[in-house]
């Protein structure tokens, strides 16, 4: 490892060297190490939810620690994992690499919005020990509730409002680096589609993150000063809040699956040898997921008592969504055809994706559609479509590019045996974890409950089991991957035969990333 | 705006400018006090937007800028504008 990124001396050494560092490889990297801590927190904390249902009543805790338990699950997974998820972590690592840049455009904002998200987590967590306890809301923090309640909702809003703030700036800067830094001879339409993604992302983060930060100011203001905004007694509407929340919270999903589809749209062409089927078709619906996304969130609120016009509206509206998500799913089938496929463990990651994502896409019109969605609302039937969108979607698709770039990365080879035994535990798992899920919520279990009926007791064990094969999977993959950092064998600088530029520098690459700025002529997946 | 192409407003257009956002604030009052049922918020709302507008425009100096800028000013207006019409959705029929 010659002159390298990781030896490239700085200001500072040690940890400094690190948490004051502008590379965008280093701050992709501190993004990483800080998720993966939360991940395991959030798995561990699910573990315990599901450990608590194996038997109906009492098994492990109280009822109030259940609520803290899920409400915590919710916040780390959403807000410290998923939604920084791809695009702060590997989006920042590979985005300038891909469009031939040495950095992103502000690289000290850039700094300053990993220290806004780690300052957030911080006080996140921070709520959990001081006030009134561990936050008790669910991740959705609806009122009346989370302005009644004694516990400590006020530090928690505050620290996701911080991390808000992160969000917005990464948005921000991404898509300035986008227009701006592309290498010269790269069009828009020789971008690769992971960067398109992260344009697509950028944009909703830019514009849908400011609404959250206001309506969490608003609860503040309604915790702190009674001021009614949400308080029919004075003249507010509970349900403004539902609105409020999910205009941002409805995108935000978006801002987790599109870069999760930007890196899958990258590893098809890689491991199938062929050019990817439907470029522009795909890059193009990023960026109608990312327009359509902004008008579906009345879907949350069917049986919150809104006007029937609106649920009408809002139910096409979700149909129309799915469209452009078809369509990615349609041009990546496509993309495999009469291709020579190599079943190395990114791609089997991305088969398992695209497989899971399928299930919780119709499993969301299932949703979508009015009738359907007052019979299932509520239910596990709605934990177990947003686990396979948002775990069998986004985190597999996150495992999956981890693998493809982690030589690129760390300039090491993964073992590729562990790996692909992990993919299938973590498959498996899932699908134990997650699908009786369907059937419970299908049966009529209540989501966030403590305790059940009796006669829904078969599939909580039956999940409950599965959660221990997924965990033994994903500490399998860990494992392998942190280990492989250290006695890996040493990757070339293009292992998979990529043709995207970060494959055409060293691994791990330089402090500025090219010794030459690389100029291109043609688009990015030039197989045949 | 660069340096060199300042606007040197009269400040006359500053004076009536501020007259008109006086009348308009004159007229959010009145119209508050008439029952105008379901259409009184979406009055309100326009009247602050036109308001909000002659803001931009004339003290923020967005006449003078370039045809980019304003366009791009466009983009988190037209959103706004649209999720707060979906909303309305729901507030006028429920």
């Amino acid at each position: 490892m010659k002159s390298s990124f990781y030896n490239t001396p700085g200001k500072h050494s040690g940890l400094l060297a690190w948490v004051l560092s502008t590379d965008h490889k280093r701050i992709g990297l501190l993004y990483l190490s800080c998720m993966t801590v939360f991940f395991l927190t959030g798995m561990t904390l699910g573990l315990l939810m599901r450990l608590e249902l194996i038997a109906p009543g009492r098994t492990l805790m109280a009822a109030s620690t259940y609520n803290a338990l899920f409400t915590l699950h919710g916040v780390i997974m959403i807000f410290l994992f998923i939604i920084p998820g791809i695009p702060a972590a590997l989006g920042n690592f590979m985005l300038p690499l891909q469009i031939g840049a040495q950095d992103v455009s502000f690289p000290r904002l850039n700094l300053l919005s990993w220290w806004f998200y780690i300052t957030g987590a911080a006080v996140a967590i921070t709520s959990l020990f001081t006030g009134g306890g561990a936050p008790d809301t669910g991740w959705t923090f609806y009122v009346p509730y989370s302005i009644r309640t004694g516990t400590n909702v006020s530090l928690a809003v505050f620290g996701v409002f911080l991390m808000g703030i992160s969000s917005t700036l990464t948005g921000l800067n991404f898509v300035t680096t986008i227009h701006r830094l592309r290498a010269p001879g790269m069009s828009w339409f020789r971008m690769p589609l992971f960067v398109w993604s992260i344009y697509a992302t950028g944009w909703v983060q830019l514009l849908a993150t400011p609404v959250i930060a206001i309506t969490l100011l608003m609860l503040m203001a309604e915790r702190f000063f009674g001021v009614g905004f949400f308080d029919p007694a004075k003249g507010g509407d509970p349900i403004l809040f539902e609105h409020l929340f999910w205009i941002y919270s409805h995108p935000a999903v978006y801002i987790m699956i599109l870069p999760a589809m930007g890196a899958v749209s990258e590893i098809i062409p890689v491991f199938a040898r062929r050019t990817i089927f439907g470029y522009k078709a795909i890059a193009f619906s990023s960026l109608g997921i990312a327009l359509f996304g902004y008008l579906v969130w009345g879907h949350h609120m069917f049986t919150s008592g809104m006007s029937d016009e609106a649920r009408m509206i809002f139910s096409l509206l979700t149909f129309l969504v799915a469209v452009p998500s078809g369509i990615k799913v349609f041009n990546w089938v496509a993309s495999m055809y009469k291709g020579s496929i190599r079943l190395d463990t990114p791609f089997l990651y991305v088969m398992a994706f695209i497989f899971l994502f399928s299930i919780g896409g119709l499993t969301g019109l299932v949703q979508g559609a009015l009738a359907t969605n007052v019979h299932v609302h509520g239910t596990y039937f709605i934990v177990a479509h947003f686990h396979y969108v948002m775990f069998g979607g986004t985190a597999f698709a996150f495992f999956a590019s981890l693998h493809y770039w982690f030589p690129k990365m760390s300039g090491r080879m993964y073992h590729e045996g562990r790996a692909r035994v992990a993919a299938l535990v973590l498959f498996v798992g899932f699908n134990t974890l997650y699908f009786p899920m369907f059937i419970l919520g299908w049966q009529g279990m209540p989501r966030r409950y403590y305790d059940y009926l009796p006669q829904y007791q078969t599939g909580h064990v039956i999940a409950t089991i599965g959660s221990w094969v997924l965990a033994t999977g994903i500490l399998l993959m860990v494992y392998n991957l942190l280990r492989s950092l250290k006695d890996g064998e040493k990757a070339g600088d293009n292992p998979w035969g990529g043709t995207t530029l970060e494959w055409k520098t060293t691994s791990p690459p330089p402090a500025e990333n090219f010794e030459k700025i690389p100029e291109v002529t043609t688009g990015p997946y030039n197989y045949k | 705006m660069n340096e060199q192409d300042k606007h040197i407003v009269p400040t006359k257009t500053f004076v009536s400018v501020w007259i008109v956002l006086l009348m308009l604030t004159a007229v959010t009052v009145t119209v508050a006090k008439a029952d105008l049922g379901a259409f009184s918020t979406f009055t309100a709302i326009m009247i602050a937007s036109i308001k909000a507008g002659f803001v931009l425009w004339y003290f923020m100096h967005l006449k003078y800028e370039k045809r980019l800028l304003k366009l791009l000013l466009l983009v988190p207006i037209i959103t706004l504008a649209v999720i707060i019409g979906l909303t309305f959705v729901d507030v006028w029929y429920r």
